[in-house]
């Protein structure tokens, strides 16, 4: 029983590293209500917030504050139990798939080695595909619990939306896993080492375009973020399946889609744009000390994860929302055969280049 | 009694808790919850076994996929007490007599694998890493690839059934429409 086997530093290390990418995740998040807000006014030609502090810097803590000053309403008729417990998965779920993700190069010391990864499973990607589909949970019991057709309604939206387009999803990452050769995110990671190996482009995005186009319009359904934001439709459902929460169990929502947006980003720039990799790196590797290396590193992802976090913003204040019809014609019948000819295609090159 | 064993007996607690939940509940919601409560339970044994691979699968599969199907469905139905039909009590004997037989070939296949576990040694270093993802692909494609492909054969067909039952069911209700 190699599991419950851990030395008492190993314990304090993860330790150390969850409550760091625990507190990141949700700093991360929070700045992204604020920049959402901005990235919005500028495309639309307003201000933005700007009256909390500097460039209205200060404008997620107030809100914080606001949503948690609020009144708490649990309806009467809900089921209380799986009303609380709706936000609450949420906002698990949100942050558990981060334990997968290197988020740098292990540093090396005289004392040994520190990785800065939580958790190195030999099956990374399913367990990140995994989380995904339980995520669903959340909207679903949080909808189901209140009691509230729009609700309800929009729970089942989510939840259809949501296996829809899984699938696709997970065919277009096992065309990915079959190039790797592995499962697990840091062997994924560290094949893409630096930028150009071998004569070509090492990081997976030039080898996978097609896998990265389904992977990431199957992660816009997955948040259920602009144009894919059918269950919080506010012309036909009010608020969606957040229409009965209130304070902070609504703040949870919210903020879980943050999060979620933050991770998917850093899941996205692992997988398919070179995760801390970068152009040059064994020339840093050489002249900076090790723990700086591993800093750099880790700067690097949070920029690409950044850069994708921009892009979602974009996305949704340029794209109108999809019909209903429309989204399931595109999973279905779209992302999901072009993610089979992908695998395809995949699986005939790997055999043609070994022959 | 070591650690290892204090968390296999604390998980199987749990499981057989969330078992029995899952059938005393009033609340199809809740029996459905308790029932995704075992799943997770059952991958807890199988990354005890060192089978991360099929602990992992067992919830994307039947926590994250099957069960909010069920959910899904038992959401639109209507639950309130009035509207469920009572059960004669034909059906309520049948019930009991299928019951218990299950639980007779139940037992019956629980004796028979433990009777050869009494006198047999298993190499527990040996029987650990047979789960993990790379040796069980070998197995697949190797030894058992045959009846491999005939599961991917049964799938395919009950996918295409799928299809054409859907087909039908569109086009009824275009004529119902009309």
């Amino acid at each position: 029983m190699f599991l419950l086997s851990l030395s008492l530093s190993l314990v304090i290390e993860k330790v150390i590293l969850i409550s760091v990418i625990l507190g990141g995740s949700l700093g991360i998040a929070m700045y992204s209500t604020w920049a959402e807000r901005k990235v919005a006014a500028v495309m639309q030609d307003r201000r933005g917030p700007n009256r909390a502090g500097p460039f209205g810097l200060f404008q997620p803590l107030a809100d914080g504050l606001k949503l948690f000053m609020k009144e708490e309403i649990i309806p009467t008729l809900s089921s209380k139990f799986l009303f609380v417990l709706g936000p609450s998965l949420a906002m698990l779920m949100a942050l558990m798939s981060s334990a997968v993700i290197p988020w740098g190069p292990d540093i090396v010391t005289s004392n040994g080695t520190i990785s800065l990864q939580v958790a190195d499973i030999n099956i990374g990607v399913l367990f990140i595909f995994g989380v995904v589909s339980l995520g669903v949970y959340g909207i679903m019991l949080g909808a189901w619990a209140s009691n509230n057709k729009f609700s309800l309604l929009s729970g089942l939206r989510a939840a259809s939306q949501a296996i829809s387009y899984e699938l696709a999803m997970g065919i277009s990452l096992i065309a990915l896993v079959m190039m790797t050769g592995s499962l697990s995110m840091r062997e994924i990671v560290d094949g893409q080492h630096g930028f150009w190996q071998d004569g070509y482009f090492s990081w997976n995005f030039f080898k996978q375009p097609l896998g990265f186009l389904i992977f990431i319009v199957c992660s816009f359904a997955e948040l259920n973020r602009a144009p894919f934001d059918m269950a919080e439709c506010e012309s036909e459902l009010i608020g969606g399946y957040h229409t009965e929460f209130s304070s902070m169990k609504l703040g949870f929502y919210l903020f879980a889609e943050y999060i979620n947006m933050f991770v998917s980003s850093v899941i996205l720039s692992s997988l398919f744009f070179g995760g801390y990799n970068y152009p040059g790196m064994d020339w840093v590797a050489l002249h900076v000390p090790p723990i700086l290396f591993s800093l750099i590193g880790v700067g690097v992802l949070l920029g690409k994860a950044i850069g994708f976090i921009l892009f979602f913003m974009f996305i949704r204040w340029t794209l109108p929302r999809f019909r209903y019809d429309q989204l399931m014609n595109l999973g279905w019948k779209s992302l999901i055969p072009l993610a089979l000819v992908n695998m395809l295609i995949t699986g005939a090159v790997i055999l043609w280049l070994n022959k | 009694m070591d650690i290892q064993q204090l968390v296999f007996w604390t998980i199987s607690l749990i499981m057989i808790g969330c078992a029995i939940g899952v059938i005393m509940s009033r609340n199809p919601i809740k029996s459905v919850l308790f029932l995704i409560m075992t799943f997770f339970t059952i991958s807890a044994h199988y990354v005890m076994m060192n089978a991360q691979f099929l602990a992992i699968v067992n919830i994307i599969v039947y926590a994250g996929a099957i069960m909010v199907l069920f959910l899904f469905v038992i959401m639109l139905m209507n639950l309130n007490a009035d509207t469920e039909p009572q059960k004669n009590t034909l059906v309520q004997f049948a019930g009991v007599i299928s019951g218990g037989v299950l639980l007779l070939v139940f037992i019956a296949a629980l004796k028979s694998s433990f009777a050869g576990i009494e006198n047999q040694n298993i190499n527990l270093q040996q029987a650990s890493d047979i789960g993990l993802i790379k040796n069980l692909g070998q197995m697949l494609f190797t030894k058992y690839v045959f009846p491999f492909e005939i599961a991917c054969v049964l799938f395919l067909s009950a996918m295409v059934g799928a299809v054409v039952l859907g087909k039908k069911e569109k086009e009824l209700g275009q004529t119902s429409e009309l």
